[in-house]
């Protein structure tokens, strides 16, 4: 019993989310200066739909919030309140303040605290006046409606009307959606009808004849006289969850009504949609004949002629459903362009448990090893190239391929709603230290794999917390300096040769690399006469060491947890660098794998062991003759490569396998470049050959080893070691050569 | 006194797999052992304790092989094919034992199973939990949390 229920709402939580993005979208719109009544609209739109889902589950608190964020909406859409930054700025914090409210109410933990505050302030925004009508309209539910010429757009407003009328007329017309989202008029009228006293008429004339009837269609409306001391408002609320899939109009009679006040009607005699074929068409229907043949008209109280219908319909060539569908609302609802329906702008979209994906990613994944052995024993067996097997092997390679892009694909996600975390991020540090911060996001359709997207949030938090704290200088400071008082961080995502680059940058006042070196020595985590370059300086807020909390406030660099940052970052295969120019603010930019799966390597041999580099990483490779070369310290050694000096790694000697070299004369490098530009040569014995190798993760089961990113299963069989070349060359020099330093002081 | 041991021994007896290391003989609790596995080559792994051996592949992931004769301060095994990996799990890590050759299964009570002297001279004392006797034989079973690589990484 609780099953289904729960499943619902599991659904209907999925479902605020997106209705939460497209609130943060509208309001960045807003932000941006898009005043169109559309936009509004959304918004409007999307914390009313929150509301109505909520109060259908009976999430009180969740409504309560809801609706006076709503309200004081309504006063925008209405033209009444003025959209100010200040508004906007109080609007992002409402939608924050219900994005925990929704978190809250799944969660059945407590609402957040600030939220009344925050509604108080947002209603403050109304003025006296203002307040005073939403007051109004909280308190008496009394409101006069304003009817806007579509009969969709639901907008009223909140003045006080001196009379309450007596009555109201309601005109009802579902569309056909109204009946394929499950709901029934029926129930409607009696919810109603429990209300106030009302009287109805089915309006039948739209009916068609028989041989034109589509039995899929709606062709019924419904006028209610409704009597009684009852609100617009409660009237509205029936119809609250069909307003957008009906044409509603209610219209105060301020006499009462001729009619006297009907019981409850006869709703069975309502229509069935379905028709049968034998009967003739036109004919009046008894109350128990839903199942009969035509639409036909039930019969209303007040005598309303229950005519037969009449056969406009008859004449139309083509009734079929698909014409009759597009083309009704747009001839009821000349507007209805206007008020798009909410899904349709999506392609369909399915959902799947993420464990399903998982197991087939790791199923690709089989498959690829499978293939590569496969591959290895056709090899060996030394067919002809154009064999019947060797063709087979091809095309079925390819098919993996394929198969595999597919599956990646499937599990790749735009990083938007991780950057619009993040914009919420910005808002609550800027708003928590007083400083004019705008977030600027680019490349937020970026898809990056979505085991990637999640890992990330934390760092990212922690860098754009970093960013605001430390990287801007406080407004009177920027000012001074002639920049603008308001502060720009940006966020951005985009795709790299094979990785997606993630950067977080500040137009701050940069690192102060004297600050930094200092508090270095201090933390004895340098020695006091070190030479270090800019870089190494920067890196050194990477150093565990450097993230205590009292450095933060004395500090006007970064450091704080950096070393997290960066072990999680490089936890999921990514790296993550600094560049930052003084008084002009400072860059972070993470590299990370698109998938954690798969990914296209160089198979190469070193001291008899196969090893893998990934194929994003290489620039290009060379054979090395002996004037390329040059020795420049007494174990370091550069080669001379189209006019640059590139540092030379023996990967031999480095990983263990064996010692440095006398001679490199003739071996095969490997050119790799770093995300920061840095290039390395890295000596290996040969190359075996280029393909897609599985990542098996070496943390869970072994833990980091410097230099090295994952594990592979080779066609053998045999594990390979999957390289970091930035790794490697980082812990082989810079950043070794800082802790090296430390221990020497 | 009799009765007192048949009685427990049902709920107190604990099963074990033993094996050869050099001339040694050592077992672990059976519980913890998954699978018992031909030699195959590791791939070593850089920057690696010398008792690691290397990873290997497992059904398709990644095993680390600990040769235990070095862990226990002896002479490496040396890697043939009479030479097995008893793949072990303790508390969630799965890693391979290399060793000489298994030998047997025993079920022993927890009773005849006793604390081995406080002797800090002998390096492969910190990873024996306990000593028993067997048909004459003197059998050491290990503390299998201290043997695997995890905390010589962390001390890394």
């Amino acid at each position: 019993m609780s099953d289904p229920m729960a499943e619902i709402k599991t659904s209907f939580f999925i479902e605020c989310e997106e209705l939460l993005e497209s609130l943060q979208d509208a309001l960045s719109d807003l932000d941006e200066g898009a005043d169109d009544g559309e936009t509004i609209n959304v918004v409007f739109r999307a914390v009313h739909s929150i509301k109505g889902g909520a109060g259908a589950f009976g999430l009180d608190a969740l409504v309560a919030f809801a609706h006076r964020f709503e309200t004081v909406l309504d006063e925008l859409r209405s033209g009444r309140l003025a959209l100010t930054p200040e508004a906007v700025k109080l609007f992002f914090q409402a939608a924050d303040l219900l994005t925990d409210e929704i978190h809250a109410a799944r969660e059945g933990s407590p609402e957040p605290a600030t939220a009344a505050a925050c509604l108080q302030s947002l209603e403050a925004l109304l003025g006296e006046s203002g307040a005073e009508r939403v007051a109004e309209a909280e308190d008496d539910e009394v409101s006069d409606f304003q009817p806007m010429g579509l009969a969709l757009d639901l907008d009223f407003d909140f003045a006080p009307v001196e009379a309450p009328p007596s009555g109201f007329n309601l005109e009802f017309r579902p569309d056909t959606a109204l009946y394929a989202s499950g709901n029934e008029p029926l129930q409607l009228l009696r919810a109603l009808s429990d209300i106030a006293d009302i009287s109805v008429v089915t309006d039948t004339t739209a009916v068609p004849s028989l041989d034109a009837l589509d039995a899929e269609e709606n062709h019924l409306g419904w006028s209610v006289q409704i009597t009684g001391d009852i609100g617009e408002d409660e009237i509205r609320e029936v119809f609250e969850f069909v307003e957008d899939v009906c044409q509603l109009d209610i219209s105060p009679t301020l006499e009462t009504p001729e009619v006297p006040p009907a019981g409850l009607p006869d709703i069975d005699s309502e229509l069935r949609e379905y028709a049968h074929e034998e009967e003739d068409d036109g004919q009046d229907l008894e109350s128990e004949a839903q199942s009969s043949e035509n639409a036909a008209p039930p019969r209303a109280e007040e005598g309303a002629e229950a005519e037969p219908a009449p056969p406009s319909r008859k004449a139309d060539p083509s009734p079929t459903g698909h014409q009759a569908e597009t083309a009704k609302p747009t001839a009821a609802q000349p507007a209805a362009a206007a008020t798009p329906a909410p899904a349709a702008e999506h392609g369909a979209t399915v959902r799947v448990d993420i464990e399903r994906i998982d197991r087939l990613v790791n199923l690709v994944g089989e498959l690829v090893i499978n293939q590569a052995m496969l591959a290895q024993s056709v090899a060996e067996a030394g067919l002809p190239p154009n064999s019947a097997v060797n063709t087979g092997l091809e095309a079925f390679m390819m098919l993996t391929r394929d198969i595999q892009d597919s599956v990646m694909m499937i599990r790749a996600q735009p990083v938007k709603p991780l950057f619009q975390r993040m914009a919420r991020i910005v808002r609550e540090a800027s708003s928590a230290i007083g400083k004019d911060v705008r977030l600027k996001t680019e490349g937020e359709t970026t898809e990056v794999d979505k085991t990637v997207i999640e890992r990330l949030a934390d760092p990212l938090t922690h860098m754009i917390r970093n960013a605001v704290d430390h990287g801007l200088e406080a407004s009177d400071t920027r000012v001074a300096a002639g920049k603008p008082r308001e502060g720009i961080v940006t966020l951005s995502a985009h795709h790299r040769s094979g990785r997606v680059v993630i950067e977080v940058s500040d137009d701050g006042g940069g690192i102060n690399r004297k600050k930094v070196f200092r508090k270095a020595v201090e933390k004895g985590l340098i020695a006091a006469d070190a030479q270090l370059s800019d870089s190494e300086i920067d890196n050194l807020l990477f150093l565990p060491g450097f993230s205590t909390a009292d450095q933060v406030s004395a500090l006007s660099g970064r450091g704080v947890g950096m070393d997290v940052v960066k072990s999680s970052i490089q936890s999921l295969g990514g790296r993550i660098s600094i560049t930052s120019a003084p008084g002009k603010g400072s860059c972070f930019s993470i590299s990370l794998p698109l998938t954690l799966a798969v990914l296209d390597g160089m198979v190469v041999n070193v001291a008899g062991e196969t090893l893998v580099v990934p194929l994003s990483s290489i620039l290009e490779t060379a054979t090395l003759t002996s004037e390329d070369i040059r020795a420049l310290g007494p174990s370091t050694n550069v080669i001379h490569l189209r006019g640059a000096f590139v540092p030379l790694f023996d990967l031999g000697a480095e990983l263990g396998y064996r010692d440095p070299k006398n001679s490199y004369s003739g071996d095969v490098v490997l050119l790799t470049a770093q995300e920061d530009g840095a290039r390395s040569a890295l000596v290996v014995d040969s190359i075996l050959e280029q393909r897609q190798v599985v990542i098996k993760g070496l943390q869970q089961s072994y833990g980091h080893i410097p230099g090295v990113a994952a594990a592979t299963i080779l066609g053998d069989g045999q594990i390979a070691l999957i390289l970091d070349p930035a790794d490697l060359v980082q812990t082989a020099s810079g950043n070794t050569r800082a802790i090296d330093l430390s221990l020497a002081g | 006194m009799t009765e007192d041991i048949s009685s427990k021994s049902e709920a107190a007896e604990v099963e074990l797999l033993s094996f050869r290391l050099g001339e040694e003989e050592y077992s672990v609790d059976i519980m913890s052992v998954r699978e018992i596995r031909g030699w195959t080559r590791a791939t070593p792994l850089p920057h690696a304790p010398t008792f690691v051996r290397g990873v290997i592949n497992l059904r398709g992931t990644v095993l680390p092989v600990v040769d235990l004769s070095v862990r226990l301060g002896m002479e490496p095994v040396a890697g043939d094919a009479r030479n097995v990996i008893i793949v072990v799990q303790v508390g969630g890590q799965t890693a391979g034992l290399l060793v000489d050759a298994v030998s047997d299964i025993l079920a022993l009570p927890r009773s005849e199973m006793q604390p081995p002297p406080d002797l800090n001279a002998d390096i492969s004392q910190r990873y024996i939990s306990a000593l028993t006797i067997v048909e004459g034989r003197m059998i050491r079973i290990l503390d299998l949390t201290s043997v695997l690589p995890q905390e010589a990484i962390e001390a890394a």
